[in-house]
């Protein structure tokens, strides 16, 4: 157990605020930009990094991050190039947390306790795989847990009384709340009903709860981590590097600036 | 495995047959995949679901769909008799209705009051648009641009049936990609959006709910052969994208050890020029769409778009009742390609008098092949699962032909 996930949200609770996750597609646009991307993510604040391992037919997100997977692989990146990413990127910052969030096939294909081998000796410290609820349990979940990598689950707003302990169960790290019905950088969610929801997750879980899907701007990230311990943003980075440019890098990092200075004021003190 | 008592005994209770099938969807999809569940496992149990839709399979699509013996077909290939089982003359011109009818009337029984549906060759667009207007529900087709192009006839019927059809754009704008579209409207309106899935595939309960509406081919070619022969055919013969009308035609004969039975996948360019659809032929397994199945995919575990003639064989995958029922050799696995079921479209109208879709033109371009081998008193069930309107252009544009 890395224990990096697990120390991250102890210090944000100890110091009384709330945390900034961002995502970016790992290889988008380019492996060599991406790791520029990626590695100055925690100077501009973020307090853990989601990386998204590109796959072809990303069922459950919305057209920038589609946009931004097809990049990567165009770009030639494979989940091996997106370990050795996280290798190198492992080897320069101890401790922040990375968490690989993608689908299930490219690590079914891989060979999937292999590439829980292989994402451990990398320097991940937990998974997010859409399409495998519950249900699919042995297929990555528990083998993970055996590895000491959280498998972080989604509870969505379809989640309901008697679906949440299922969700639960076997959950770790954090719990990350989906907070539309919907794909990703889809409809802006409403900040009173995410904490009416967080309201009724918090009694059944003693783990901290991130919430993303639909968060663009500094002002709704600071609502939603008056609720949240954490906030999630995604596709309005992805959309940064979509758009290119010479300083698109600088971009990226100015934002995640923002968003993190308005994630941690946003509780006052 | 090889202790088999009954091949008809799947799905366990999470969906699974062997390794395959499942539930790999995203959560916000989970409590309502659980919900169609148990709604089908009452209403597949209820005998007032059972006789209503009976009346509509009879009065409505027109069943039972008659097995006809092709004389002239079987005179000139100098083998086995074949018979067709004449799912093309169902209403809507394919056997997809037979499935929609069932999910619809589910659909209703559950109170959803919005109708999705994603479709290749255009026949399922077309059989939901239908269903939803005679139903009087609002119904979104998700199609490939690709597929658009190349069915126009289709996309023009299910406008003129009051359907929107939604245009893909994303990935090899085909069928693969009208269902990720589809179920991503699916993840947005779920709280009164019912997915007609139009294949045995997708998470569990759809692959075995698509096979027990589709079951009804088999029920009546079983009987029909009975009555006709006295007895049980020798071989069965159906095309396979998703494959759902092979399904219904095989399951109810599966017990039935001595009854042969292939599935033929598009073969496209040929396999070997990796320019086809053959998940079966030439995939590994792999997770798409909410189930394990035979998958075409890279080393890197990416999707590859597949190609096919047929709109509605150019799928990826495969559902993961066909793919366990390959492995522990059940049903055999052919290809034919894009040539081999273009040709076999022209003899099967120059001798019969049918256009079959392009994707039946496969299934009988494996009984011309295998046809001429057996002894003649050895009797063939092909499903004719289409018909061939809806083809003309791209056959005409293959022939060199101007319309």
């Amino acid at each position: 157990m890395s224990g990096r996930i697990e120390a991250r949200f102890a210090r944000l609770r100890a110091e009384g605020r709330a945390g900034l996750v961002t995502y970016l597609c790992a290889g988008d646009p380019d492996l060599a930009t991406s790791e520029a991307l990626l590695g100055g993510l925690a100077a501009a604040g973020a307090d853990l990094v989601e990386i998204g391992m590109p796959f072809t037919d990303p069922m459950a997100d919305g057209p920038a991050i589609q946009a931004a997977a097809l990049r990567a692989l165009q770009a030639g990146t494979t989940l091996p190039r997106t370990l050795d990413l996280v290798r190198r990127l492992r080897a320069r910052d101890g401790d922040t947390p990375f968490v690989l969030m993608g689908y299930y096939n490219p690590i079914h294909a891989f060979g999937r306790l292999r590439f829980l081998d292989a994402a451990v000796e990398a320097g991940v410290d937990g998974l997010i795989v859409v399409d495998l609820p519950p249900e699919e349990d042995e297929e990555l979940c528990l083998p993970a847990r055996e590895r000491g990598l959280a498998f972080i689950r989604l509870a969505t707003p379809t989640t309901d009384a008697a679906r949440l302990p299922v969700v639960l169960r076997n959950a770790s790290g954090f719990l990350y709340y989906v907070s539309i019905t919907g794909i990703t950088g889809a409809a802006a969610p409403v900040a009173q009903q995410v904490g009416d929801a967080l309201a009724r997750i918090r009694p059944h879980t003693d783990l901290p709860v991130a919430v993303g899907f639909g968060i663009r701007e500094p002002a709704q990230a600071a609502e939603i981590a008056r609720h949240a311990d954490a906030a999630v943003v995604g596709s309005a980075l992805v959309d940064l590097v979509a758009r290119g440019g010479a300083d698109m890098v600088a971009a990226v990092h100015g934002k995640v600036q923002a968003l993190a200075a308005a994630v941690h004021g946003a509780r006052g003190r | 495995m090889s202790l088999i008592n009954s091949y008809r005994a799947g799905p366990d209770e999470r969906g699974h047959f062997g390794i395959y099938g499942g539930r790999f969807v995203a959560e916000t999809l989970m409590p309502l995949i659980l919900e169609l569940e148990r709604a089908y496992n009452q209403a597949r149990r209820d005998p007032a679901f059972l006789a209503e839709l009976d009346v509509w399979l009879k009065d409505y699509v027109g069943r039972p769909s008659p097995l006809y013996l092709a004389e002239r077909l079987t005179d000139h290939l100098r083998g086995a008799k074949i018979y067709l089982k004449r799912d093309e003359l169902n209403h809507t011109g394919a056997h997809k209705i037979n499935n929609c009818i069932g999910q619809i009337m589910l659909a209703r029984r559950m109170g959803k009051t919005r109708i999705i549906a994603e479709t290749g060759a255009g026949q399922h667009g077309v059989a939901t648009a239908t269903v939803a207007a005679r139903f009087g529900l609002p119904c979104v087709i998700y199609m490939g641009e690709v597929d658009i192009a190349r069915q126009q006839p289709n996309v023009f019927r299910m406008r003129l049936l009051g359907a929107e059809v939604r245009p893909v754009s994303s990935g090899s704008r085909t069928l693969k990609d009208a269902m990720n579209e589809a179920l991503r409207d699916w993840v947005t309106n779920v709280h009164d959006t019912f997915y007609i899935i139009g294949s045995v595939a997708g998470p569990h309960p759809y692959p075995a709910m698509v096979r027990d509406f589709q079951a009804v081919i088999g029920h009546e070619a079983k009987a029909q052969i009975l009555e006709k022969e006295g007895r049980l055919p020798d071989l069965l013969v159906a095309a396979v994208g998703g494959g759902s009308n092979a399904m219904g035609l095989f399951h109810p004969f599966l017990d039935d050890r001595e009854v042969r039975i292939v599935a033929v996948e598009a073969a496209g360019d040929g396999i070997a020029t990796g320019r086809h659809a053959a998940a079966m032929s030439a995939g590994r397994p792999g997770v798409l769409h909410g189930s394990r199945s035979y998958l075409l995919q890279d080393d890197d575990g990416q999707v590859i778009e597949p190609h096919s003639i047929s709109a509605g064989l150019d799928y990826p995958g495969i559902g993961p009742e066909h793919s366990w029922l390959k492995d522990v050799g059940r049903i055999e696995v052919e290809a034919v390609t894009d040539r081999e079921a273009l040709d076999a479209f022209q003899l099967c109208a120059a001798l019969e008098g049918i256009l079959p879709a392009l994707e039946p033109a496969h299934a009988l371009a494996q009984v011309i092949k295998l046809a001429p081998t057996l002894p003649r008193d050895n009797i063939i069930i092909m499903n004719l699962c289409g018909r061939g309107d809806k083809d003309i252009y791209t056959v005409a544009q293959h022939l060199g032909v101007k319309l």
